[in-house]
């Protein structure tokens, strides 16, 4: 279960420590994304133009 | 107990039970200097290696061998953490500086190696992703968990992981290993001793108060100036190899030439005795050095070079 708050810590410790959260939270989402990006356009990359080649 | 003494034990406690740390401190744990080396050298292998690798593949090549780089530099550094710590040139580290727990660094260099590594064999080529793979064990197990602290020899057989960026690159484009990129692999594992003996000549105290039996802690500053001279005469001739090997055109035949005397030059001058400057300017002689060869193979053929033809023939 995710601690809510830190109570080994001062009032502005525990601030720094919920941004420092934040941003690594932000950071591994943007990594995700980018992994999910790099998958995909080298998918796209693999299958070569033959891709747009198919019957509709 | 005062103020402060309460704040400094609650922010020691905090640490010790880690998520303290900022993003820049996990960026910090990846040796980015040290990376943009390793992404330098792979480029280079990937280049020099014959066929082609389509640009976005060749990116993710590169990510992927950059990321594994990185993964091992945070093994390094979960594991050397006390070493680091009483050694002026690592204490500000952030695992002794205490902005990351061990457990930390670990767990950070276990998961991007799982990520670098699958991720190339997946999306580029699978002998690429096994030669990252025995890479980063190579300098996490080898190097940093037995080596390191066991030999004056450690520099020199650990140097092997920072010569596999290049054979990497190669393998990336070829699927495989050749002469070429083993003398490619030769050259900067010959250059690693007298690099790093250079430096640790005049940082030999730093070891020494943290127990790693450099060459000149264990043996002395007389035998280390005689191992990188010994090791400066097989770099030179080295030096010049990617020409034979159909790698180099005569640009770099004559800048390899005249970089391997300078190489002599200097090492002479420190294996002579001419202390701490002598050194000093071999380590930073020593990094120009392998910049220039390998940004000669980079740039050759974008000036229209052509490479020599090999003399093995049309053995690869």
């Amino acid at each position: 279960m995710v601690q809510d708050r830190r109570d080994d810590l001062p009032q502005e410790k525990d601030e720094t420590f919920f941004k420092r959260r934040r941003s690594r939270s932000i950071a591994i989402a943007l990594v995700l994304a980018g992994l999910v990006v790099l998958f995909y356009v080298v998918t796209l990359v693999k299958m070569g133009a033959g891709i747009f080649n198919r019957a509709l | 107990m005062s103020d402060r003494t309460l704040e400094m034990n609650a922010d020691t406690a905090a640490r010790a039970a880690g998520g303290e740390a900022s993003v820049r401190d996990f960026l910090a744990l990846l040796k980015p200097r040290v990376m943009s080396l390793v992404i330098f050298t792979a480029l280079v292998g990937m280049v020099a290696a014959p066929g082609g690798l389509h640009p976005v593949l060749a990116a993710t090549a590169l990510l992927c061998i950059a990321v594994g780089a990185g993964a091992s530099a945070a093994l390094n550094m979960w594991y050397d953490a006390d070493i680091d710590a009483v050694m002026g040139r690592t204490r500000l580290r952030p695992v002794p500086r205490g902005a990351i727990t061990r457990g930390e660094a670990l767990a950070f260099g276990l998961i991007l190696s799982a990520f670098s590594v699958l991720t190339l064999g997946l999306l580029v080529s699978w002998a690429a992703s096994a030669l990252l793979a025995f890479t980063i064990f190579f300098y996490a197990v080898i190097y940093t968990i037995w080596l390191k602290r066991s030999t004056p020899q450690n520099i020199v057989i650990g140097g092997a992981a920072g010569a596999f960026p290049p054979m990497i690159g190669w393998a990336a484009v070829t699927g495989g290993i050749s002469v070429e990129s083993i003398v490619l692999f030769l050259l900067i594992f010959f250059w690693t001793p007298p690099h790093f003996w250079a430096l640790a000549l005049y940082k030999s105290d730093d070891y020494a108060r943290a127990g790693v039996p450099m060459m000149p802690v264990v043996a002395g500053d007389r035998a280390t100036r005689g191992q990188i001279w010994l090791y400066s005469l097989i770099l030179a001739p080295l030096g010049l190899l990617p020409a034979a090997v159909g790698l180099g055109g005569p640009l770099y035949l004559a800048v390899s030439t005249i970089l391997g005397v300078l190489f002599l030059a200097l090492a002479w001058q420190v294996r002579s005795g001419e202390g701490a400057v002598a050194a000093k300017r071999l380590f930073a002689f020593s990094i120009l050095y392998l910049f220039l060869l390998f940004a000669l193979l980079l740039a050759e053929p974008m000036m229209g070079i052509a490479p020599f033809a090999s003399l093995l023939g049309g053995v690869s």
